[in-house]
């Protein structure tokens, strides 16, 4: 057997060069809709965003909006390996989409980010995930988590402009109207996990647009499942 | 858990190369063969030692099965219609009849807080699947379990164990009212053929309960709950 585990340490130090990595990414739950996701390789000394830490711009205009162009702009200039919509527009609920990376040599960590609808500036999120030199399929669960960035008011007003209030869709068409809002603070600033949607039970009145029992859901979120081959 | 499941892919997939790598080392030997008698089977003996550790949602009695493919359901596919007479009512007779090497199941409702054991056994298949699914009864049609999960390299004598998260059957939509959940919440109905829900299988949102802004809802707090709802430890017996 010793022969065999040196050949594969030896394989191992090898293919941290480069990797040929499939990634497929579903949506596990039932009422909530992923915005074009960017999938990426790069340093482990980079990242899209830090727990705890306050959203860049370009992270808040993905989880506000949607818009990934700015997150792309600045990986790219990174020399990252990346992967924009493998889902050509909405992740719907159960669905799943498959991508594949041919990452370079010091693109040692895969990220991924997408908006989540209807919130106000909730994504999901990997960050700097290591991506095995073993060759093998890998699976990562993915949580919720809120950019900090605006007050989750939970009102369906088109509003995904950075630092406009409101939800801008609900792509399921079931969400209320005329909620008075949620909240209009958001004391946490900070890249933190999302605490949910709270929703209710009047589509026409009440604190919030959405519909408690189609638009809450429980972590993880997502699973991701790498294959390196 | 994530680890758990982690951990459980990675020495698998170790264990299926160095397997591949030592047949084929035997290619090559030259040895007469032999007549052979007849082998005894080989029985693989698993208990399913399973506790819930939910507030207050119990759970139907179990449905384990090994077997070599068909899980019993998918994320983002639809029910099969056993899979929705056990999630919606409990009853989990359509399932275990769904086929499979082996069946068993559980022998009365899995209150919060139990523990129970079952066993199941197979002949000369090592690498058989493991599926468990229960409803949790103060529910519409939400159930835990896991589902073609790979035996084969759990070893005699070894046990391993996952956290399983709720999952929602998509087959009934999540309404909480009066008369729509079998459990002792509300003893209402259970299985009715008609979907009105997304139909398909997904993570389950959660319960909202009246206490948090469904009105109409029969539930209470005390029937929240979260990730994970259930352990399930597996020992290989032989």
């Amino acid at each position: 057997m010793k022969p065999l585990f040196i050949a594969a340490a030896l394989t191992a130090s090898l293919s941290a060069s480069a990797a040929d990595v499939d990634i497929s990414v579903q949506n596990l739950t039932q009422g909530i809709y992923f915005t074009p996701l960017l999938i990426t390789a790069h340093p482990d000394s980079a990242s899209l965003y830090t727990a705890g830490e306050a959203a860049s711009a370009e992270l808040q205009a993905m989880a506000e909006g949607g818009d990934i162009s700015g997150l792309k702009a600045i990986v790219d200039s990174i020399n990252a390996d990346s992967v924009e919509n493998p889902a050509m527009g909405l992740l719907a609920p159960g669905a799943s989409t498959m991508t594949n990376l041919m990452t370079s040599t010091d693109n040692t960590v895969l990220s991924i980010v997408g908006m989540i609808l209807p919130t106000n500036d909730g994504f999901v999120g990997l960050r700097n995930w290591t991506i095995p030199d073993e060759p093998g399929t890998y699976h990562i669960y993915l949580n919720a988590y809120d950019a900090g960035t605006e007050a989750n008011d939970e009102r369906v007003t088109g509003g995904g402009a950075p630092g406009a209030a409101g939800i801008p869709a609900a792509p399921g068409m079931d969400a209320g109207q005329n909620g008075t809002g949620v909240t209009d603070m958001e004391a946490n600033q900070t890249v933190h996990i999302h605490r949910g949607n709270l929703g209710d039970d009047d589509a026409n009145a009440g604190k919030s647009d959405l519909d408690n029992r189609v638009h809450r859901w429980l972590n993880p979120v997502a699973k991701v499942t790498v294959t390196v081959k | 858990m994530l680890t758990q499941i982690n951990v459980f892919g990675v020495r698998c997939a170790l264990l299926g190369s160095v397997l591949v790598l030592t047949a084929c080392g035997s290619d090559n030997d030259d040895q007469a063969p032999t007549m052979p008698e007849p082998p005894a089977p080989t029985v693989y003996r698993y208990q399913i030692e399973v506790t819930n550790l939910s507030h207050a949602q119990p759970m139907s009695p179990l449905a384990v099965k090994l077997d070599s493919e068909n899980p019993w359901w998918k994320v983002g596919e639809p029910a099969s219609e056993a899979l929705e007479i056990m999630a919606e009512g409990g009853d989990n007779e359509a399932l275990l009849d769904s086929g499979g090497l082996a069946t068993a199941s559980g022998d009365d409702i899995l209150g919060p807080g139990a523990q129970q054991v079952i066993e199941i056994s197979v002949e000369d298949m090592p690498d058989s699947y493991l599926s468990v699914a229960t409803m949790l009864v103060n529910t519409n049609d939400g159930f835990t379990g896991l589902t073609h999960q790979a035996l084969a390299d759990l070893e005699a004598g070894d046990s391993w164990y996952v956290l399983t998260p709720v999952y929602d059957a998509g087959t009934e939509a999540n309404t909480e009212r009066m008369g729509s959940i079998p459990g002792p919440a509300d003893n209402g109905s259970g299985f009715e053929a008609m979907r009105d829900d997304v139909n398909f299988v997904a993570r389950h949102p959660g319960v909202v309960t009246g206490d948090d802004g469904l009105s109409t809802s029969v539930l209470t707090q005390a029937h929240r709950f979260d990730n994970p709802i259930l352990r399930v430890k597996v020992t290989r017996l032989e």
